[in-house]
């Protein structure tokens, strides 16, 4: 809930929303049951409550949001562009191994660097079991499956050190599965890909 | 005939056998139904105190209570034993108890198979409390995502017992399922049409319908799974064709219904209780019916929104999500139809009404945060966290348990024949409710804040201690108030005082009976004509007791209830329920040693029990019908009818409509399946295709043939030429699977395997009828009493037949297109 990239700032906007909607809609369906319990006996009222209120009210309410969602899942999505970073993430049980397409030789080892103010498509596999990868203060989360590459977009906005997770249950070493990801400023995003140690 | 000495008649009949000799070998719905309601309930205590255990270990970071190997043991047996032994067995408890008295009927449609399922039920829910006990219980969460709970992940025996415990358990459920089907259908009241039926029976016919079409999934991935575990063969393994997402499709595809099939009975049970609440009718009946229909069909088209964050394409994420915001629309319905029937009556603050509010209350919650994760990229943030943990448990314990408390405490004078003593009752209901809340609210912004489920311990200054500890102290006092309602439950049962009949003044036939309930339910089958007949009629439970209603004469002296049309519940025929008898219990017994067999690799063991499970099968259909044709019967009120065994669609054909829906959804799952790796496996096309002449096509259309025309021709010969068709297409089934020699190979190999040995069993399973009716003609019994039999057969037949050309087809297809 502290997001630190694009990605993740959308879903936490998307989540106020969604959070405001639904409080307004209980604070509704309470003060209608308050109604019916306290308010003077009603008479037989079929079609508002069950065609007006049961019907037409969630079919308008489930079309805005449905369509807020796609188009924000539309924008997360990795699109090819100018500036993209492909790094690789192979998951095991339990450590993460990542690899850079702009640096083929280098290979790190539960650390994943990145360019801050870059998106990175992070391509995710599994050496043995399902595991996800997930950046919460980046992104959204996303599966490693065996057999299969699954892209996710990810950047930060500033450089830092960003905490990452194993977040499919995958074992006794579930609990410590995890992985940090530093984002670098050009400069030293640029000396990280001539093989300084960071 | 007075009243009373009717009663005594009847109970000499139906009662089930004194003592303890009496618990196995009573197949009477009222005894099963309580029984699968206790077991239900201590299966709930077990699974509340591995809860308790959790919330425990989480209070505070860093805890050393309990080590990983044995958490995850116990996250996975929680989730397991509430769905699997607690939620679904409760339902069927509840359904076999309440739906013949709700009918206007004396039992479930198959008595016999009621018993046989529970004890399935228990056999199984045993294996795992073993398993439990031992240490040795599954650990690879509730939804056994392979590889890691295959051989890869999980080398132990521990996932056995879930795959092999849990099939096991859900015979039962199918069986309920079938059983409560058919009576729906058949058992009625006479004159009760199905726009007349108590809407607790609607949702109770969606529900069973959805067991049927819902659980065979689940079956099937738990037995390629296990198949892949125990012999190599590799479903769920990429690198030789298989697919490990193969299973989250399968699971889902029965995950997501199953919450339905949860949530839909407590929606029958508040439609039922609260107009009576609020001492008026339900607003919008057929509204309601249908949207319990719509949401049993919608329920199968979002099963991918568990599947959110498994990389499928964003097109086909956005179908599943708009079906997965779309199902809150009939539960809108229902909703909003329950809060206008609250307005148009004068609600009263007894203690199921107080549970009722507690359920809106918390399931509105749990609905709203469902649509939240309906949304994708909402999804992809919170997925796998403690907002999905919070969000599950408002829906379940929210749109479940309480409904079920309400229930509890509203047919618990039913249940007991006493007047309710409410002492305890609102005070668990304070501890209870706000107990729920101060566990789960505060759970979500966990979730929010990066909380993942399933990890048996965190470290501090993730701003999440404070969280936990109040949900840690909070689950405590909502177990003590179920601690109390138990109590509560005990001292009603044993010290209260006896109470009226129909203390609510509701207008269900359940009320038209003297409490505790007599074993067969009604003296004389009522004629009803409206939805609610006490209420229009206040004189019926007298005119019942009279026995002026149908089948009110005992001369017969065994046990007979009507059987009525589907649509008009005109009375059909008289169905004659077999006596007690321990053959369920043996039965399930053995079935239970097939499974041991299975689960301890005693390979030894698994003939010999099918053979066992076989001659059981033998004597319980051998018992049925009568030799002697009887002709019309008298059947009160100057009605005459046959009975079952001489009509042309007996329950067993019925029964039989329904199982084969299961099977056919179990059959369409397999072929999905083999779809599913042939068109989406990365590692296919296999080294080779299974290939065959065209000679093959002569025994398989030559034996289909032979088959279909045979079970419809003059029984004797027509039986013969069956056989020797079924025997023909077992030949080339045999041949095709001669030519894949090695399931372990690949996917490919294997999924042959599982078709070819489904399609012989199906032949050994027609051939076995044919053979069995061959037999009783030559035993005597009549043309008269076997018409319904031989319709029997011949619907087992017909399928063993399709079954045989679309596996046929699927296996050469691959080969005939390269």
């Amino acid at each position: 809930m502290h997001p630190a990239g694009p990605a993740a700032k959308v879903i936490a906007t998307l989540w106020w929303v969604l959070l405001g909607g639904a409080t307004a809609i209980f604070l509704f369906v309470a003060g209608l049951i308050a109604w019916a319990w306290y308010g003077p006996s009603g008479e037989r009222d079929e079609w508002g409550y069950v065609i007006g209120l049961g019907l037409v009210f969630p079919l308008i309410v489930l079309a805005a949001l449905l369509a807020y969602g796609l188009v924000v899942g539309e924008r997360l999505l990795p699109r090819p562009g100018p500036d993209v970073v492909r790094v690789q993430a192979e998951a095991r049980q339990w450590a993460w191994r990542f690899g850079y397409d702009d640096a083929p030789d280098r290979e790190t080892e539960n650390v994943l660097h990145i360019p801050a103010g870059r998106p990175v498509d992070v391509a995710i596999t599994t050496a043995d079991v399902i595991h996800a990868f997930w950046v919460p203060r980046l992104a959204g989360k996303l599966d490693a499956v065996p057999g299969r590459v699954n892209v996710l977009r990810i950047e930060a906005d500033r450089p830092g050190r960003y905490e990452g997770l194993g977040s499919e249950f995958n074992g006794p070493g579930y609990r410590d599965h995890r992985f940090s990801v530093i984002a670098h400023d050009a400069a030293s995003w640029d000396r990280f890909l001539q093989g300084d140690a960071p | 005939m007075t009243a009373l000495r009717r009663h005594r008649a009847l109970t000499r009949i139906w009662a089930s056998d004194p003592g303890w000799k009496g618990w196995f070998t009573t197949v009477n719905h009222t005894d099963l139904g309580r029984m699968f309601l206790a077991v239900a309930i201590f299966f709930f205590i077990v699974g509340g105190i591995l809860a308790m255990l959790i919330r425990a270990q989480l209070a505070s970071p860093r805890s050393a209570f309990i080590g990983p190997e044995h958490y995850n043991q116990i996250f996975t047996m929680h989730g397991t034993i509430m769905m699997f032994l607690f939620a679904i067995p409760l339902f069927e408890g509840l359904a076999v108890y309440l739906l013949p008295k709700m009918l206007g009927t004396r039992d479930l449609a198959f008595p016999r198979l009621t018993a046989y399922g529970f004890w399935c039920y228990v056999f199984g829910g045993s294996m795992m409390i073993f398993a439990l006990l031992a240490g040795i219980a599954p650990d690879s969460g509730w939804f056994m995502y392979p590889p890691l709970s295959s051989t890869i992940g999980a080398p132990g025996i521990n996932s056995d017992f879930w795959l092999i415990g849990i099939t096991f358990v859900e015979i039962s459920a199918i069986s309920a399922a079938v059983e409560i089907t058919v009576t729906i259908l058949r058992y009625r009241a006479a004159g009760m049409r199905l726009s007349k039926m108590p809407i607790f029976a609607w949702y109770a016919l969606v529900t069973a319908v959805m067991i049927l079409t819902g659980f065979p999934p689940l079956i099937l991935g738990s037995i390629l799974l296990e198949l892949e575990r125990a012999f190599g063969m590799p479903f769920f393994q990429v690198a030789d064709g298989g697919d490990a997402l193969l299973w989250q499709h399968l699971f889902w595809l029965f995950g997501h219904p199953e919450v339905y099939i949860i949530f839909l009975p407590a929606a029958g049970a508040i439609s039922t209780i609260l107009p009576v609440m609020a001492g008026t009718r339900l607003m919008g009946y057929g509204w309601i019916v249908a949207a319990a229909v719509s949401l049993g069909v919608l329920s199968f088209g979002l099963w991918v929104h568990h599947m959110f964050t498994t990389g499928i394409p964003h097109m086909g994420l956005a179908f599943f999500s708009a079906a997965s915001t779309l199902v809150a629309v009939p539960t809108a319905v229902q909703i909003f139809a329950w809060i206008g029937t609250l307005r148009q009556g004068r609600p009263r603050r007894h203690l199921p009404m107080l549970w009722l509010l507690a359920f809106f209350a918390t399931f509105v919650i749990g609905g709203l945060t469902g649509v939240m994760v309906a949304i994708v990229p909402f999804d992809w943030q919170v997925h796998d966290t403690y907002f999905i943990v919070a969000h599950l448990h408002y829906v379940l314990i929210g749109g479940f348990v309480f409904p079920m408390l309400a229930a509890l405490y509203y047919w618990m004078p039913h249940f007991a024949g006493r007047t309710t003593y409410f002492k305890l009752g609102p005070t668990a209901f304070w501890l209870i409710v706000p107990g729920f809340h101060g566990t789960f609210l505060l759970l979500h912004w966990a979730g929010l804040l990066g909380m993942r489920r399933r990890i048996d311990t965190y470290e501090a200054g993730q701003g999440w201690e404070l969280i936990n500890l109040i949900a840690s102290v909070s689950s405590f006092v909502m177990a003590i108030g179920l601690a109390l309602v138990l109590i509560d439950v005990v001292v009603n049962v044993t010290v209260a005082v006896r109470g009226a009949r129909d203390p609510w003044k509701a207008g269900t036939l359940e009320w038209a009976m003297p409490t505790p309930p007599p074993a067969y339910n009604f003296a004389s089958i009522p004629e009803v004509t409206s939805r609610e007949p006490l209420f229009d009629a206040p004189g019926l439970p007298v005119q019942i007791a009279r026995g002026e209603g149908y089948l009110g004469d005992c001369e017969r002296a065994r046990r007979e209830t009507l059987s009525v049309d589907v649509a008009t519940g005109e009375p059909r025929y008289i169905t004659v329920f077999p006596g007690n008898t321990a053959l369920p219990v043996l039965m399930a017994a053995v079935t239970g040693l097939f499974f041991l067999g299975m689960l301890t690799k005693a390979y030894w063991l698994i003939p010999l029990s099918a053979l066992g499970v076989i001659a059981c099968a033998l004597t319980w259909v051998w018992s049925l019908g009568t030799k002697e044709s009887e002709g019309l019967l008298p059947a009160g009120r100057g009605l005459s009818l046959r009975t079952a065994a001489e009509v042309r669609d007996p329950p067993g054909w019925w029964g039989s409509i329904f199982l084969l829906l299961a099977n056919g959804t179990f059959f369409g799952s397999l072929l999905f399946g083999y779809a599913f790796l042939w068109t989406i496996a990365p590692n296919w096309p296999p080294p080779a295709y299974v290939e065959a002449g065209p000679w093959i096509l002569l025994p398989l259309f030559g034996g289909a043939t032979l088959t279909l025309a045979g079970t419809r021709l003059k029984a004797p010969p027509g039986l013969a030429l069956a056989m020797a068709g079924l025997a023909a297409l077992g030949g080339a089934c045999a041949f095709l699977l001669s030519r894949a020699p090695d399931p372990t190979a690949h996917a490919y190999d294997a999924t042959l395997w599982v078709l070819m040995g489904y399609a012989l069993l199906h032949h050994l399973i027609a051939l076995f009828m044919m053979a069995l009716l061959a037999a009783r003609l030559l035993a005597g019994h009549p043309a008269a009493t076997t018409s319904g039999a031989i319709r029997i057969g011949r619907l087992w037949c017909d399928y063993a037949v399709a079954v045989t050309l679309v596996t046929a087809t699927a296996a050469m297809l691959p080969g005939m297109l390269t």
